[in-house]
C-alpha cells in the first residue's frame, strides 16, 4: 500500500497528464478486491493514509475535491458520471460508477501501455537488427569497393602487360621480317653465287673435257681379248629413226601394260567393293524389312520404306546388270540407295538404342527394387530356415544325448523295448482283426455261394421236371416211332449237355449284361479270388444272380425254354436279350 | 658347329612359345673364315659363286663347297667389285689407277682392261645387260659407257653428283640419270639396249638429291635435297604424275624406299617420321613416328641384354681350349620391355651439317608385309612396322649402334649387325642373337643374304664368314 503513489512520484515524461492521472488510478488497482466488498469504506482508505501523507481530500475540502474530481472526470470525458455534492456526503452510486469507469479506463490504458511496450520492444529489436544489417552491408560495400579497386588495378596492370607484349610482338615481328628479308637476300645471294660457281665449274669441266679430248689421251682405252656376244644373243643394231620409233613404241607399250594392270586391279577392287556394297544393301534390306512386318507402329514410314526398298531392288538389279559397265548412273543409284538404307538403319538403331536404354534403365530400377525386396525376403527366409535347422539340430542333439545317456540304465531300455513289443503286438492284433474280418467276409460269401448252388440245384431239378414234362408231352404228341427214337437218343445227350449248359451259359451270357457290376462287387473280397481261382468266374456270375435274380430267372427260364431245342436258337435269343 | 644363344622373353607367352618353335626348328651353322679386303665380297646373281677380293687378288669360290674355282690377279688393289647380271663376268675397279678389269668365269683366260686415263674414275658399274660398263669420271665430268660387245664407247655429259643420280629399272630396260645443266636439274631416260636417249626433261627440283625407279619400272621417284621436302613422281614418258611435300623450311628428305609391289613409297625425313605414299593418288596414307616413349601396346619392344658368362674355375681349362672366344665374348639375349618403354635417344649436334637425326634407312620386306626403319638419333633401335595394319610391330633395342640391317629376300626375316661378334635375326615369331663362333674376334661390320635366303654372308673388317640359316619349318 505504501507504493500507491510511486507512479505519480516518478511520472513518465512521455505520458501526458491524463495518462498520469490514469496511472495514478491504475496504481490503485490492487485495491480493487477491496472496492467490491468494502465500497463503503472507500472513504476510509484515504483515512488510513492521510494520517501519513498530506491527504488529497479532507473533511474540509470535500466539495473542492468533488469539484476537482468532477472537473477531472469531465476532462477525462466521463461526463455521464459526475459527483454531486448536494450534501456533504457523497452518494455511493455515482462514486462507484465513476470508480468503475475510471477502472475501466485504467485497464484499457494498461493494456494499451502493454501493447505499446511490446511494440516498443519490437521496434527496438528491429532497429537493432536494421542497424546490424546496415553495418554489415556497409562492410560489404567497403569490401566490394576494395575488391573492385583491386580488380581495376589488376586490369590496368594486365593492360599494361598486354601493351608491352604487343610492343614486344611488334618488335619481334619486325625482327622476324628483318631476318626473313636477310635470309631471303642471303638465299638469293647464295643462289646467285652457287649458280655462278656452278657455271664456272661447268665451264671448267668443259674446258677440262676439251683439254683431255684434245690431248687425245692415249691411256683412255679398252683392251679386250675378244668381244663377247650380247646377252640376248642378238647383234647390235644401228641407231635409226626406226629404232627410235620402236623404243617409243616399247615405252608406251610398257606404260600401257602398267596402266592396264592397274586398271585391272582397280576394277577387281571396285567389283569387290561393289559386291560388298550389294551384300551390305541386301543385308540391310533384310534387317529392315522384318521390322516392317513386326512393328506396324509407323505405317507412313513403313510404306515409304517399302516403296524405297522395292525401288532399290530394281536399282540393285539394274546396277548388277551394269556392274561390268560401271555405269555412273547405276553407281550413283546404288550408293544413294545404300546411303538411304544406311540412314534408315542408323535411325532405327538409334531408336532401338534409346528404347533399350530406357527400358534397361527402368528395368534396372525395377530390378533393383525387386532384387532388394526379393533379396530381403530371401534373407528372411534363409534366416528362418537357418533358425529352424538350428533348432532341429539342437533338438536332434538333445535327443541323441538323451538316447546316449538313457541306455545307461537298462530299465528304461527294457521299458522302451516293451514299448516296441507292445506296439508290435498292437499292430499284429490289428492285422489279425482285419484278417478275421476278411475271413468272415469270405465265409459269408462262401455261404452265399453254397446257397446259390443249392438254389441252382433246385432250379435244375425243377427244370428237369419241366423238361421231362415237356418231353413227355412232346413224346406223346409224336406218332411215329421212328421219330420217337431220335429224341430219345438226343435226350441223354441233351440232358448231358444241359448239365454243362447252365455253366457255359452262365459263363458266357451274363458278362454282357452285368459286366460293370461284376467288377465293382468283385473288388471287395480280396482273398476270395486267390483262394478259389478255379471257381472265380462261377462265383462272379453267381454273385450277380441274387441281385438280378428275378429277371435273371425269368430270362433263364424263357431262354431255356427257347434254347432247349437248338443251340443256335439260344445264341440268337441271347443276342436279342443282351440289350435288355 | 651350332651355337644358338638366344631367346625372347618370358614375359610374353605368345612370343616365347612361338619362339620355341623358331629356335628348335632352326639351327645356325657357320663356315670357316676367309680373308677379304675392302669389304669386297659378292655372291653371284645366280647364287652359285662367291667372289672375294684380297688386296689385288680376286677369288671365286663355289658357294656350296667353298672350293676355289678361279683365282684372278688384278693390277692393283681392288676398290670395287661387281658381278654382271648373268653371273658370267666380274668387274674389278681400281679407282686410284683409273682402271677397270673384267674377268670371265667361262673363259678364265679372257680378259678386258679399261683405262679411263688421266680423267680419273670414281665409280664403275655394270649395265643391266652385263655387256656394258658405266664409268663415272672424276668431278662427275661424264659417264663413259664401254661396250664389251663392240669396242664402242659413248659419253653422257653433265651427270649430277648426288646421293643417287643413276638408276636402272628392275627389268634392266631403262636408265634414269640426273643431270645438271645451266644450274637446273634435268632427268634423262635412256634405253639400255642401245643407249638411246628416250626422254630428257627438266625436273622441278631445287637441287635434286636422288631418283629411283619403282620396281615395276613405270614411275620414277625424284626427291630434292634436304633443304626442301619435295618428292616428285614422273611417269616413264616424263610426265609429272604428282608432287608431294610434307612441310617447308626445316630439313627434309633423308631416305626413300619403294615397296617391291610398287604400291608404297616410303619417305623418311629429318623430322623423324616416315611417310607412306600410295601409288594411286600419290597422297600420304599414313605416317610413322618414332617417339622416344613407346605407348603403343600392340608393339613389342625387344631389348638386347648382355650377360657375361660366369665361369667356374673347374671348367676354365677345357673351355678355354675349345672355345676361348666364347669365354671372352659376352652372351646376349632379348628381353621384352614393359610398356611404356623408353628408347635411348642421342641429342644431335644442331650446329653441324647433316645432323644425326631423322630416318636414314628404310627397307621393305620381300613380301611387302613389313617395313624396317632406322632413326639416326636412336642409333641402337630398329623399328619394324606392320604394313597391313599400318602400325608399329616391334622395336629391337640393341646394346650398340646398328651398322646394317637386311631383309631376307625370300621370307619376312631380317638380319642385322652392330659391329660386335653377334648376328641378330628378327622374324614375326621373335628375335635371336647369335654369337659368331670363330677363333679370335669377328666383329660383324656388315652382312647380306644369299639370294635363296638360306645363308648370310657376314663381313668383318678383313674376313668373311658364312652363316647358314636353315629355313624355319614351313607350316
Amino acid at each position: 500500500m505504501g507504493d500507491w503513489w510511486t507512479p505519480t512520484m516518478m511520472p513518465d515524461p512521455s505520458l501526458d497528464t491524463k495518462e498520469l492521472s490514469s496511472i495514478s488510478g491504475i496504481s490503485m488497482s490492487p485495491s480493487r478486491q477491496n472496492v467490491h466488498h468494502s465500497l463503503h469504506s472507500t472513504m476510509a482508505l484515504p483515512k488510513n493514509s492521510y494520517s501519513v501523507l498530506s491527504a488529497f481530500c479532507t473533511e474540509e475540502n470535500i466539495s473542492q475535491c468533488i469539484a476537482y474530481i468532477n472537473q477531472e472526470v469531465c476532462s477525462l470525458g466521463l461526463t455521464g458520471v459526475s459527483l454531486e455534492s448536494k450534501s456533504s456526503n457523497l452518494s455511493a452510486v455515482p462514486v462507484l460508477n465513476l470508480l468503475y469507469e475510471v477502472l475501466q479506463l485504467q485497464r484499457r490504458a494498461q493494456r494499451a501501455l502493454n501493447d505499446l511496450e511490446t511494440q516498443q520492444m519490437k521496434n527496438g529489436s528491429d532497429l537493432e537488427h536494421l542497424q546490424h544489417s546496415n553495418c554489415r552491408l556497409k562492410d560489404q560495400l567497403e569490401h566490394t569497393r576494395r575488391e573492385n579497386s583491386g580488380l581495376h588495378e589488376g586490369e590496368r596492370q594486365l593492360q599494361l602487360k598486354i601493351k608491352t607484349l604487343q610492343n614486344c610482338l611488334k618488335s619481334e615481328k619486325e625482327e622476324v621480317q628483318k631476318l626473313q628479308s636477310i635470309i631471303s637476300s642471303r638465299a638469293t645471294q647464295y643462289n646467285h653465287d652457287t649458280k655462278r660457281k656452278e657455271r664456272e665449274c661447268t665451264k671448267l669441266k668443259e674446258r677440262l673435257n676439251q683439254l683431255l679430248m684434245d690431248k687425245r689421251d692415249k691411256k683412255l682405252s679398252i683392251e679386250i681379248s675378244n668381244y663377247v656376244g650380247r646377252s640376248d644373243g642378238k647383234r647390235g643394231l644401228w641407231k635409226t629413226g626406226k629404232m627410235e620409233a620402236r623404243h617409243e613404241g616399247e615405252m608406251y607399250k610398257a606404260l600401257l601394260s602398267d596402266h592396264e594392270t592397274r586398271q585391272r586391279s582397280l576394277m577387281l577392287e571396285n567389283s569387290e567393293l561393289k559386291k560388298v556394297l550389294q551384300h551390305m544393301k541386301k543385308d540391310m534390306i533384310a534387317i529392315l524389312s522384318p521390322k516392317k512386318h513386326c512393328v506396324k507402329t509407323e505405317p507412313a514410314d513403313d510404306s515409304l520404306e517399302q516403296a524405297g526398298s522395292e525401288g532399290e531392288e530394281e536399282v540393285g538389279d539394274c546396277s548388277r546388270e551394269t556392274l561390268e559397265q560401271s555405269c555412273e548412273q547405276a553407281r550413283e543409284q546404288l550408293t544413294n540407295s545404300i546411303r538411304l538404307q544406311w540412314r534408315k538403319l542408323k535411325s532405327h538403331m538409334e531408336r532401338l538404342d534409346s528404347q533399350a536404354s530406357l527400358v534397361a534403365c527402368q528395368e534396372r530400377e525395377a530390378e533393383e527394387m525387386m532384387a532388394r525386396k526379393e533379396h530381403e525376403e530371401e534373407m528372411q527366409r534363409m534366416r528362418m530356415e537357418l533358425q529352424q535347422c538350428k533348432e532341429f539340430i539342437h533338438m536332434q542333439q538333445q535327443l541323441l544325448q538323451q538316447q546316449l545317456s538313457s541306455p545307461c540304465d537298462e530299465e528304461t531300455a527294457a521299458l522302451l523295448n516293451d514299448c516296441y513289443t507292445l506296439e508290435e503286438k498292437e499292430r499284429l492284433k490289428e492285422e489279425w482283426r482285419l484278417f478275421n474280418e476278411q475271413k468272415r467276409n469270405f465265409e459269408r460269401e462262401r455261404k452265399n455261394f453254397t446257397e446259390a448252388a443249392i438254389r441252382l440245384g433246385h432250379e435244375r431239378k425243377s427244370f428237369e421236371e419241366d423238361r421231362a414234362a415237356w418231353l413227355k408231352t412232346q413224346f406223346l404228341n409224336m406218332t411215329p416211332f421212328v421219330d420217337r427214337k431220335r429224341p430219345a437218343l438226343s435226350e441223354p445227350h441233351s440232358a448231358l449237355s444241359v448239365s454243362i449248359e447252365p455253366e457255359a451259359k452262365l459263363q458266357s451270357t451274363p458278362p454282357l449284361v452285368t459286366k460293370s457290376q461284376s467288377y465293382t462287387v468283385f473288388s471287395t473280397p480280396k482273398a476270395a479270388p486267390v483262394k478259389m481261382p478255379s471257381t472265380a468266374d462261377l462265383y462272379r456270375t453267381l454273385h450277380l444272380i441274387p441281385e438280378s435274380r428275378s429277371r435273371g430267372e425269368m430270362l433263364t427260364k424263357s431262354r431255356l425254354r427257347n434254347c432247349s431245342t437248338d443251340c443256335s436258337v439260344i445264341s440268337l435269343v441271347r443276342d436279342e436279350n443282351s440289350p435288355i | 658347329m651350332s651355337y644358338l644363344t638366344k631367346t625372347s622373353s618370358d614375359q610374353s607367352l605368345r612370343y616365347s612359345k612361338r619362339f620355341a618353335v623358331y629356335s628348335s626348328s632352326s639351327t645356325m651353322n657357320f663356315s670357316e673364315v676367309f680373308k677379304q679386303s675392302n669389304q669386297l665380297c659378292k655372291v653371284s646373281p645366280d647364287g652359285k659363286y662367291l667372289a672375294t677380293c684380297v688386296q689385288y687378288r680376286l677369288v671365286v669360290r663355289d658357294f656350296n663347297t667353298l672350293q676355289i674355282v678361279h683365282l684372278y690377279t688384278c693390277l692393283d688393289q681392288v676398290m670395287h667389285m661387281e658381278w654382271s647380271s648373268d653371273s658370267l663376268f666380274i668387274l674389278c675397279a681400281m679407282y686410284k689407277r683409273g682402271l677397270v678389269q673384267v674377268w670371265s668365269l667361262e673363259q678364265p683366260d679372257w680378259h678386258c682392261k679399261i683405262d679411263e686415263g688421266s680423267i680419273g674414275l670414281v665409280s664403275s658399274r655394270w649395265s643391266p645387260d652385263g655387256r656394258h660398263i658405266l664409268n663415272t669420271t672424276e668431278f662427275n665430268l661424264r659417264v663413259t659407257v664401254w661396250s664389251l660387245c663392240t669396242k664402242s664407247v659413248s659419253y653422257i655429259k653433265y651427270p649430277k653428283a648426288c646421293q643417287k643420280g643413276l638408276d636402272f629399272t628392275a627389268d634392266g630396260r631403262y636408265m634414269a640419270l640426273a643431270e645438271r645443266r645451266e644450274c637446273k636439274d634435268y632427268i634423262s631416260v635412256f634405253v639400255c639396249d642401245d643407249w638411246h636417249l628416250l626422254r630428257h626433261f627438266e625436273s622441278e627440283t631445287q637441287d635434286l638429291a636422288g631418283l629411283e625407279w619403282s620396281p615395276n619400272g613405270c614411275v620414277l621417284a625424284v626427291w630434292d635435297n634436304c633443304l626442301e621436302y619435295k618428292v616428285l613422281l614422273y611417269s616413264l614418258d616424263g610426265r609429272l604424275l604428282s608432287s608431294y611435300s610434307a612441310y617447308e623450311w626445316s630439313l627434309g628428305i633423308k631416305s626413300v624406299a619403294w615397296s617391291s609391289s610398287s604400291q608404297f613409297l616410303a619417305v623418311g625425313s629429318y623430322d623423324e617420321k616416315v611417310r607412306i605414299l600410295n601409288h594411286i593418288t600419290w597422297k600420304k596414307i599414313t605416317e610413322f613416328e618414332h617417339p622416344a616413349t613407346i605407348m603403343n601396346t600392340k608393339a613389342v619392344v625387344f631389348k638386347e641384354v648382355e650377360k657375361r658368362p660366369v665361369v667356374g674355375s673347374e671348367d676354365l681349362s677345357i673351355h678355354q681350349l675349345t672355345m676361348d672366344n666364347l669365354l671372352f665374348s659376352t652372351q646376349s639375349k632379348y628381353e621384352i620391355k614393359q610398356l611404356p618403354a623408353q628408347v635411348p635417344v642421342i641429342k644431335p649436334d644442331a650446329d653441324r651439317a647433316n645432323p644425326k637425326i631423322g630416318i636414314s634407312a628404310l627397307a621393305f620386306s620381300s613380301d611387302n608385309r613389313y617395313l624396317a626403319t632406322k632413326n639416326d638419333n636412336m642409333p641402337q633401335s630398329l623399328w619394324v612396322w606392320d604394313m597391313q595394319r599400318l602400325s608399329l610391330l616391334a622395336i629391337l633395342e640393341q646394346t650398340a649402334p646398328m651398322r646394317c640391317f637386311v631383309w631376307d629376300p625370300r621370307r619376312p626375316r631380317l638380319a642385322l649387325c652392330t659391329g660386335n661378334n653377334k648376328v641378330y635375326l628378327w622374324s614375326p615369331a621373335g628375335c635371336v642373337s647369335v654369337n659368331v663362333p670363330v677363333e679370335g674376334s669377328f666383329q660383324v661390320q656388315s652382312l647380306f643374304w644369299h639370294c635363296s635366303g638360306s645363308s648370310l654372308v657376314l663381313l668383318s673388317k678383313e674376313h668373311i664368314c658364312l652363316c647358314y640359316v636353315e629355313a624355319e619349318e614351313e607350316k
